[in-house]
């Protein structure tokens, strides 16, 4: 069963390279998303305990969730980017580049879907460097200079980054040679976690500043964030989407899984230091760079950094604030990845990443003003959206830690990037508009591309109000995990 | 004694790196490098490694040592690029920082506990030079080829990092790593065609559109 989670994708995605007419190709990417979806609701309501390489506990089920629930909502939007995009291509060709985009983009899916399930730490590494390959190929699809530029940095700083987790998961290994006790066990996280205080301190810290750092570089922690700003505003907005909202997911849940084990050895005052201080440095590091980006495709990219850093601090300031942390890492996926999708489509209507160039986009476009600046206003943490719950909570949390500090930052940096982001949002939606009335009017909907962002906006409306009860129930688990039980 | 003399082999190999301009070269060094490092892995191991540890071995020498190799000497035929010109750090300035890196990764490994069935520590030291030669080789140098061999050094020895403080993984991830290296360099090669044909050079210097 939970090994069809990830071979059904990795199957399909190698058809899709094969197959040659582009609707069956792009019928095969729903059908591969929706199953994917159903399998991962069967998973989770299968038994939760874990042995193995392999396994899905309640951690994994939730970024199962969100990584399928927007594979899903990205994929439709492919589509529809697919089908307005390639008609210049000829058909003819051997091996269209769609194809592999295509192929790419469902074998990304798998890999992702491999690396939540992995409980193995090697077995997750290989996961997520593989990863990082199968979406290299995805940024430079549109194949344009500046896209090749940003992919070669996404691949080359991502790989040394994910090179640098290796050398942690070597560590980790080392920590185990002390005693013949340890030697026999495999090295998952679990079995890790339960012999935590028999593992060698030294190498253990060592193994998670180096794991941090690596998996941090993959998360887009500031000062190891230089790559993502650059992907995320080059590559296709469905990718943008996934990357943001799906694959520093992945990469944080590693992070999230040793700090686990540090927590049961007893250093969990050494992780959280170090946690904290990467938030904080990302937090800082994307107010600066929101109050003054000119590109809504970057600016995107670094609130994406600002809230990776608001995870990391609330995975290290402790007990509290860990449920504040996972509602957070679902509503900042979700919200995220509709406000990508949203750019992609001021981007097709104005042609332009410039913010400056964008104005009155209420008007030649009343849905996609809307959703872009609902989506503006949830990513800021405003009532009544669901960003809101999870920012108070962690807040409340960090209040209760007494880590006023950190508090105290969090709170200015959120202030400056809610004021930073809206000069800038709401000119884009309520200026002049430069063009003339024929310009203006005659914007077809295309449903292929809007709907997959309305559907998330009405997800993130409703967890603002109201978390369905198993949603609730997974969230207490995950936390129950983190704080080793 | 055997492996005295692959640890001064694989150190001279790592100088030479440093101090070279001359792509064609730096691509030979970084195939004998990979075949010295996995010989010197297998000669400190203690106990009798088994017969499956020795395939791996076997095939990560041919991954490395001939494979992906010549996978680089194809992409400098066809970027045409011969030499190094104009590098972030001039050379002697790279040497000098190697020799520090050396004289570190030495007393990083005399300064840590190590596990007490380890053969050899200064096996251990110079997988960790390798290592940093290849991490500074990536930010010292600016041609797209030069980072992607600085980047096969790193894992070089990392692989034998692995190996020397003898903490194998199961056989099917060890597989896995393998593969993504693999991967990894063939996706950056192809990467590097794509880009000299847009850009008519593998400069990475010139990589300045995307900034804040």
């Amino acid at each position: 069963m939970i090994f069809t989670l990830f071979s059904a994708p990795f199957v399909s995605g190698l058809l899709s390279f094969v197959i040659k007419r582009d609707k069956v190709r792009r019928a095969l990417l729903a059908f591969t998303a929706l199953a994917h979806l159903l399998l991962v609701s069967l998973v989770s309501s299968g038994p939760q305990t874990v042995s193995g390489w392999i396994g899905a506990d309640a951690l994994s089920q939730l970024f199962l969730f969100i990584t399928s629930l927007l594979f899903l909502a990205s994929s439709i939007y492919t589509i529809g980017y697919l089908s307005s995009h390639s008609q210049s291509e000829s058909q003819d060709k051997r091996f269209s580049r769609e194809a592999g985009f295509t192929g790419c983009l469902i074998l990304f899916l798998s890999m992702m879907t491999l690396a939540i399930i992995s409980q193995h730490i090697s077995l997750f590494w290989v996961a997520i460097e593989a990863t990082t390959l199968l979406s290299a190929p995805l940024i430079c699809f549109q194949s344009s200079a500046r896209s090749l530029e940003a992919s070669w940095k996404y691949l080359l700083i991502c790989s040394v980054g994910i090179a640098i987790a290796l050398i942690g998961n070597i560590a980790m290994a080392v920590t185990c040679s002390f005693g013949e006790a340890l030697k026999t066990f495999p090295m998952t996280f679990n079995e890790l976690a339960r012999h935590a205080d028999l593992l060698q301190k030294d190498w253990l810290k060592i193994a998670f500043v180096f794991m941090l750092i690596g998996y941090g570089t993959k998360m887009g922690l500031a000062p190891m964030h230089t790559w993502l700003p650059d992907a995320h505003s080059e590559s296709p907005s469905s990718v943008s989407a996934l990357l943001s909202g799906a694959l520093l997911n992945c990469a944080f849940l590693g992070i999230l899984r040793t700090n686990i084990i540090l927590n049961k050895a007893g250093l969990g005052d050494f992780s959280a230091k170090l946690l904290i201080f990467f938030g904080a440095a990302s937090l800082l590091m994307a107010s600066w760079f929101i109050v003054q980006q000119k590109d809504f495709k970057r600016l995107l990219a670094y609130s994406s950094i600002e809230h990776m850093g608001i995870l990391a601090v609330a995975a290290g300031a402790g007990v509290n604030t860990y449920f504040g942390g996972m509602l957070h890492a679902v509503n900042h996926s979700l919200t995220k990845g509709m406000l990508f999708m949203v750019a992609g489509n001021i981007l097709n209507i104005y042609k332009t990443k410039s913010s400056s160039d964008v104005r009155g986009l209420i008007r030649r476009a009343p849905l996609t003003g809307f959703l872009w600046i609902a989506g503006f206003l949830s990513i800021c943490g405003v009532p009544p959206f669901g960003t809101f719950v999870s920012e108070i909570t962690i807040l409340t949390g960090l209040g209760r830690q007494h880590q006023w500090l950190i508090l105290s930052l969090m709170l200015a940096s959120l202030g400056v990037i809610f004021v930073g982001m809206s000069r800038i949002v709401i000119f884009m939606v309520y200026g002049e508009s430069p063009l003339s009335d024929e310009e203006k009017g005659g914007q077809r909907i295309d449903y292929w591309t809007i709907l997959p962002p309305l559907s998330l906006f009405v997800m993130i409306l409703i967890l603002g109000l109201w978390i369905p009860a198993p949603l609730k129930g997974l969230l207490d688990q995950a936390t129950m995990i983190l704080r080793g039980y | 004694m055997m492996d005295q003399v692959l640890i001064a082999i694989v150190l001279l190999i790592s100088i030479y790196m440093l101090g070279s301009s001359r792509l064609g070269g730096l691509v030979n060094a970084v195939a004998w490098q990979g075949l010295f490092l996995c010989l010197l892995a297998a000669s400190v191991q203690k106990t009798n490694m088994p017969w499956h540890e020795w395939v791996l071995i076997l095939l990560a020498i041919v991954v490395k040592a001939l494979i992906l190799p010549l996978l680089l000497k194809r992409a400098l035929r066809e970027t045409l690029v011969q030499r190094e010109v104009e590098p972030q750090l001039g050379y002697s300035l790279s040497l000098f920082i190697g020799l520090l890196l050396l004289v570190g990764s030495i007393w990083t490994v005399w300064k840590l506990p190590l596990p007490p069935e380890i053969g050899n520590p200064m096996a251990v030291a110079i997988a960790l030079f390798t290592l940093m030669v290849g991490l500074l080789l990536i930010v010292a140098r600016t041609k797209a080829i030069t980072q992607t061999i600085g980047y096969l050094t790193m894992e070089n020895g990392i692989y034998v990092l692995g190996l020397t403080l003898a903490v194998g993984s199961p056989v099917v991830i060890e597989m896995g790593i393998l593969l993504d290296v693999f991967v990894g360099v063939l996706v950056m090669g192809i990467m590097i065609f794509n880009i000299n044909r847009e850009f008519d050079h593998i400069n990475t210097r010139h990589f300045t559109a995307l900034k804040d």
